[in-house]
This record gives structure tokens, sequence and C-alpha cells, in this order.
């Protein structure tokens, strides 16, 4: 666990009493708390001695280190999470998935899977879901075939890299073909890491540290960090799902319980040397995206793979102190016509796509209005004020259905059916209508409500 | 600084609970470390057990790859059970839609008598889901419990509204349940309670709810993970019962799922390892490619 801001008083100023107000705090003691929280940073109290500030810099850094790959709108942010669990707060940044495309991979190959991570895409609440990035990998001993997919993978993708490549002098040419973007150099090992550092100094970029264990992983940091490189993620060397699931919860517990600060940074995972081949792959990938991996590596994957993974890594990123919700409006289900049925329901996103499954599944085509309750459910969101009759009426009114069909019967969830009565009133010239009490009763009530609708 | 990793040990541990009986019987829970933990102090006897659904009659709407493993025995529910145990499955999850007030409205007897046919001729573990009409379930479960006496069934979904009569069938007739609650572990812990008077803790399987990937798996995720962390390591009696994770229906009825092959397996796959590093003990699938997939991923070493 980081510091606590009654840790963090007694270094301030006279021991926390002096109190001059300069940081814009009324106390050194709020000060000290804002800063324990996150709510404020040191350089905001004048009269630090470097040397407290570097300490106490230290002490209040994040568990796991906030890193990032890349540059510019691609840029891909790992690790600062908090917790192990997430119902213990939250995870902040999601797993970035990784393609790996090797310099003996066929142009036509190394082309496709360039494609997939530039143009496989979804949209899912309102969020797009895709891969994060591009692995390239030296096997061909071929120095010039590898800078050549460096350079061909920069010139059709402005995705992060990571590069990866036992040979050091390569590792760095490759580097310094795609410098500005920063990209994850790896495996930096016992062996090269004399070779790497003073070449990381001079230009910084992110670093993968590899070692056969979490143990060995430790001088290794240590010593990066004593050299002020400290952009840098881990890989204990893993050779197996059983050992992988091992290895990140140590390395998580080492970083958020223990407080233990060589093992804080962010780690990656390899789905693509560990569980050889399609769909057991993607298995794996998902098992490290709920086992605290910051970065899971996949051999291949094609849009029918990739969704389910993406929509995992969207479940488990989810805060759970938040509900999701979708945005409000009227969602066409199917291509509905003048005469089809309109729905309301509230704009929590599992409601929204539970509803919406079924009314898909009913095959009739539909409107469904999705009103704002600030992501509740539908009888949370009537307790709170947020779907009755006075809230909804003036949505129906401007949503724009009214223009859009000729249905004036609304159907209301039957949770709900007690609103009935004061939405008909609000909204005069629609009929309301109570629907099923679940969602799942839907493909039975819709198909009979829409052809009495026609008649 | 020298690392020494945080080997984290137990005082909680959860009931073993057997289903089924001869030698193909099957024991789930029994663990006092958290999933997975073989790095732990404690002990993980029984990995996770799996079981493939089979219906009472021919299933509807479903997409042709999943109906594709089934084509020629869905319309037999002994041969199709025998069919998931080539497919290897640990245990069979027999599902009476057709008891469903709101379908065919089976009566309780038939179904019954349908289910003693398959435990006799299978002889593996058998699960008996009712179509999960409280009270139909009621009527049906407890009758299926009486015809089945002694096949030591795992008898499910029991809710509050109905858990003193099937409880008291499965109790008198030598059979475990599947207590279930709608996705809250305060829920879960007052239907134990309630169960701990009228039913031995140690024939009780719980079912937190399932939901599938992306219609709302994040919550049974996490309820599934504090569930056994509080009875594994907060040792809290109400919540040390091994989990079932009842993934296939859900999984299977999502538009994803029906939209391509690969997809659909990894929706059910993904569902179900996420659900399994939670802390389930029993999952139960519907496409046997799944089960190949899922096992070998989580096969140790």
């Amino acid at each position: 666990m980081p510091i606590k801001g009654t840790d963090v008083v007694k270094r301030l100023p006279e021991a926390g009493k002096k109190n001059c107000k300069e940081c814009g705090f009324p106390t050194c003691f709020a000060f000290a708390m804002k800063l324990a929280s996150g709510g404020a940073t040191l350089d905001k109290c004048p009269y630090l001695t470097a040397e407290v500030k570097a300490e106490l810099e230290d002490a209040l850094a994040p568990a796991i280190k906030l890193v990032t790959i890349g540059a510019g709108s691609n840029a891909v942010q790992i690790g600062n999470e908090e917790v192990i669990y997430r119902h213990e707060k939250t995870y902040f940044h999601p797993t970035a998935i990784a393609i790996l495309i090797s310099d003996k991979d066929s142009d036509a190959v190394a082309e496709a899977k360039i494609k997939k991570v530039r143009d496989i895409q979804f949209e899912r609440v309102g969020l797009k879901l895709k891969a994060d990035l591009i692995a390239l990998q030296h096997e061909s001993g071929d120095k010039a075939k590898y800078l050549a997919l460096v350079k061909k993978v920069c010139a059709s993708t402005d995705a992060g890299l990571v590069l990866i490549c036992t040979d050091v002098e390569t590792l760095f040419a490759a580097r310094d073909v795609c410098g500005d973007r920063k990209p994850l150099l790896y495996p930096i090992t016992k062996e090269n890491i004399d070779a790497v550092i003073p070449r990381v100094k001079q230009s910084p970029t992110p670093l993968g540290v590899k070692a056969s264990s979490i143990a060995e992983l430790v001088p290794l940091t240590t010593k990066l960090k004593a050299e002020k490189i400290d952009d840098l993620v881990l890989d204990p060397g893993s050779k197996n799902l059983t050992e992988g699931i091992r290895d990140q919860t140590f390395i998580r517990r080492a970083a958020v319980k223990q407080n233990f600060r060589p093992l804080g940074y962010p780690t990656i995972s390899f789905p693509c040397f560990v569980a050889k081949g399609g769909l057991k792959e993607a298995l794996a990938a998902s098992a490290f995206v709920v086992k605290f991996a910051a970065i899971t590596v996949l051999s291949d994957f094609d849009q029918h793979s990739l969704l389910p993974l993406l929509v995992q890594r969207l479940n488990i990123f989810t805060d759970p102190r938040m509900p999701l919700s979708v945005e409000e409006k009227v969602y066409d289900i199917g291509t509905p016509t003048e005469d089809s049925p309109v729905l309301i329901t509230s704009n929590w996103a599992l409601t929204y796509f539970i509803v919406s499954s079924e009314i898909e599944g009913s095959k009739v085509a539909s409107y469904l209005l999705v009103k704002d309750t600030e992501g509740l459910g539908v009888l949370t969101g009537w307790a709170a004020g947020k779907f009755t009759g006075d809230s909804i009426a003036p949505f129906v009114r401007k949503c724009g259905i009214e223009g859009r069909t000729k249905t004036r019967k609304l159907i209301i969830p039957g949770l709900t059916a007690r609103i009935r009565g004061e939405l008909g009133e609000a909204l005069p010239g629609w009929e309301i209508v109570v629907g099923p009490r679940e969602a799942s009763e839907i493909p039975a009530f819709l198909p009979g409500f829409a052809a009495n609708l026609k008649k | 600084m020298e690392y020494k990793a945080a080997v984290e040990s137990y005082t909680g541990k959860v009931r073993e609970v057997a289903i089924g009986k001869g030698p193909k019987a099957l024991k789930i829970g029994g663990e006092n470390a958290l999933p997975f933990h073989f790095f732990d102090e404690g002990s993980i006897p029984n990995p996770p057990k799996f079981a493939l659904q089979v219906f009472d009659s021919p299933p509807e709407g479903w997409a042709k790859w999943v109906l594709e493993p089934f084509q020629d025995v869905i319309s037999d529910p002994v041969k199709w059970a025998k069919k998931c145990l080539d497919y290897g499955a640990d245990a069979i999850c027999l599902v009476l839609e057709s008891t469903d007030p709101a379908g065919k409205n089976a009566p309780a007897e038939g179904a019954a008598q349908l289910v003693k046919k398959v435990a006799d001729a299978v002889g593996a573990p058998l699960i008996v889901c009712g179509s999960k009409d409280d009270k139909k379930d009621a009527q049906v479960l407890s009758k299926v419990a009486e015809v089945c006496k002694g096949e030591n069934l795992l008898l499910g979904p029991v809710v509050k509204e109905n858990y003193e009569v099937i409880a008291k069938a499965a109790a008198e007739n030598g059979h475990a349940i599947i207590a279930q609650s709608p996705l809250d572990i305060n829920l879960m812990k007052e239907l134990n309670i309630k169960l701990s008077k009228v039913f031995p803790a140690d024939r009780v399987v719980i079912d937190p709810l399932s939901s599938a990937l992306g219609y709302g798996m994040e919550y049974t995720f996490t309820i599934m993970e504090r569930t056994k962390q509080t009875g594994v390591i907060f040792k809290d009696a109400q919540t040390q019962m091994p989990i079932i994770a009842d993934v296939a229906g859900e999984c299977w009825k999502t538009k994803e799922a029906k939209e391509n092959k690969e997809q659909g397996i990894l929706w059910e796959g993904m569902t179900a390892i996420s659900l399994l590093l939670a802390g389930a003990n029993l999952v139960v699938l519907r496409h046997p490619e799944t089960l190949k997939l899922v096992r070998e991923t989580i096969k140790q070493g």
C-alpha cells in the first residue's frame, strides 16, 4: 500500500506544523492528505529539501508504475493498478492486446496481421474496442530483413510497437527506425543489460525486462532504477499458464501488498509462446486478462477470436463502482417502420444489452427508447426518480420518435407498471402498455403485440 | 532489497460435495486455497469439473454449430447423454425444459421417469435442472428426488421461494441441491442459512447466477470471487460451498454466439475461464469443443 497522509505530514516542514498555506491548502495536514490521495503534487510546497522531496516522491509513487508505450493518439498506457482484486476498488488500465509478427513470416502474412490490428474494431457501450500493439520478432538472423519489417509496419500503421530481438545491435538499429514511437524493447536480460543502459539513457524508451524467475528480475530492475531508467515491463519467464498465474499473482502481491518497489511495474505475458495455436491461445490470453497481465501477446487473431477477448477485457476492467451506461436516444432494432412497436427502458448498459438482444431474438423490428437513468436499472431508476412519468414524458416528446412512427402505444417494463397512470397523464396522445416483467419474456410477448398493431 | 515471495495460507475450507454414485461419482470443492493458487499453502484436492447439457426434448433456436455435435441424438436424451460422456463430460446436466409452464408444461411424473431412465442408462453423475419456474420446479424436482431415490443427483435451481419443498424431498431421498440466489452475496447467505435448518450444508452447491460475457459476466465474476474469498479467507460458513457456473444457456443465447462458430465457442470458453478463475468448481457447458479447449487450457503444467 502507498504511504498514508499521516506519515506524509511528518516529513513536511517543521514536522508539518509550518502551516504557511503557500501550497493553497489551509494546513500542512490537509496538504499531506491530498498528497497521499493523489490530489496534489509535491512541487506546491516551496520548503521541501531535495532529499525529502525525492524520498516523498518515491513513497507517494503508485504501487505499479504507469508506463506508456507508443506516442500520440495510439499511445497505450499500462500499469498504475492499485488493487489485486477488482472488487477492492477497480482496475484502471486494460490489458494491452498485441499481435506477433515474425521477420520469418511471409510478406502476405505480415501484411494481413498489420491490417487486422488497424482495421478490426468494434463498438460497444459507446467505446471503441480494438487491439493495441504489434510485437515484431527477430527470428531470421538477418538484420536487414528485420529492419525492413519494422519500416514496413511503421509505414502502414501508427500502432504502438514491441520490438522482440535478442541481438542488441539489431534491437537498437530497429529502435532507431521507430524511436519516435517509444517502442517497448524486449528482452532486456542479465546478459545484455550493461550494453543496453547507456543507449537507453541517451534516448529513453520503455524496456521489457526478462528473467527466468521473479527473484532474478529484482537485481535487473534495481540496477535500471539506479540508472534512473524506470519505464519497465516485467516478464518473469513463465513457461505455461499455471506458472503464469503464479508469477503474475506474486508480482501483483509484491507491488500492491508488500509495497516492494523493484517489482512495482506492469507485466507482459505471451500466450503465443505458452499455448500455441488458435482458440487455446485466445483462452489463455483471457486468463491473463483476469490474472494481472498488462500486455498479452497473441500469435494471431481474427475478428471472431478478437471480439470475445475485447469484450471479456471490457467486463473485467469495468469499474464495479460505476454502472456502465449507454446513450439516451432511440435505438432501432432491425429495420423498424411506421407501424413497429415502441418500447422504453433505462440506460444501464446491462439492461440495454439484455432488452435489445431479447427484442432481436423475437424477430420483431422495433424502436427501443433508452431513457437516461444515470446507469441505473429500471426499478432502481424509478426509485431514484429518473424513470417516472414526469421524467419520461419530455424525453418521449423530444427524442423524435413521434415523427418516425404512427404508433402511439408505448410499452413500459412490467417492473414499473405503477408509472402507467402518471405517464399516461403526462403524455397525452399515447397509450401506455405494461410489458413483461422480465426481458426473457419479450419474445413471447412482442410478436402478438406487433401483429395487433398492424391491424 | 531482497525479494521474498508472499506465500499466503488460509484458515477456511470449502466443503467437499459428492455427486453421483459408483465408480463415476465425482467430488467438487474441498479446497482451502484460492482458485488456481497452487503456489500458496493449502490444497486443491479436486480440479474443476465439467458437465455438458442434455435436453429432455429437441431444442429449438440453436445455432447449427451447437446442434451439429448432437444432430443424431437430440430426440433421445439417453443417447445424447452417452454422447456427452464420449465427449469427455464429467457429468450430465439434464435440463427438463419441457416441464416449463410457459411452454409444453409437461407433468412432473413423466419428467421424473425420464431422469430415472437416463440415470440408469449412463451411470454418470447427473445434474437435474428444472424449468426455472419456482412453483413448477417444486413439483418436478421433488418428484424427481422421489423417483430417483439413492441416485445422489444434484437438483436445482433451488430458490428462496421453493427451498423447503425441494430440500425436504432431496434430504429424504439422498440428493444434493443447487441453491441459487440473484447475484447478491447477502441473499446467498440468507438462503444458505434458511437451508441449513432443513438440509445438510455439505450437500449444497451454490449458484450465484451466471451471466455471459458482455451480458453481466463481470457481476457474476466478482460475486464468485468474493464468495470464495469470504469462505476461504474469512471462514464464513455460509459461503463455504462449492460453486456451480451454468454458463451454457446464457452464452449460447447471445447474438455473438449465434453469429459464428469460433466466436460462439470462445464466448462460452472465455466466460467459463473467467468464472473458473473467480472460483467456480463445476461448470455447465453446451459445446463439446468448449469443454475440450477449456480443460486443456487450465490443465496444470
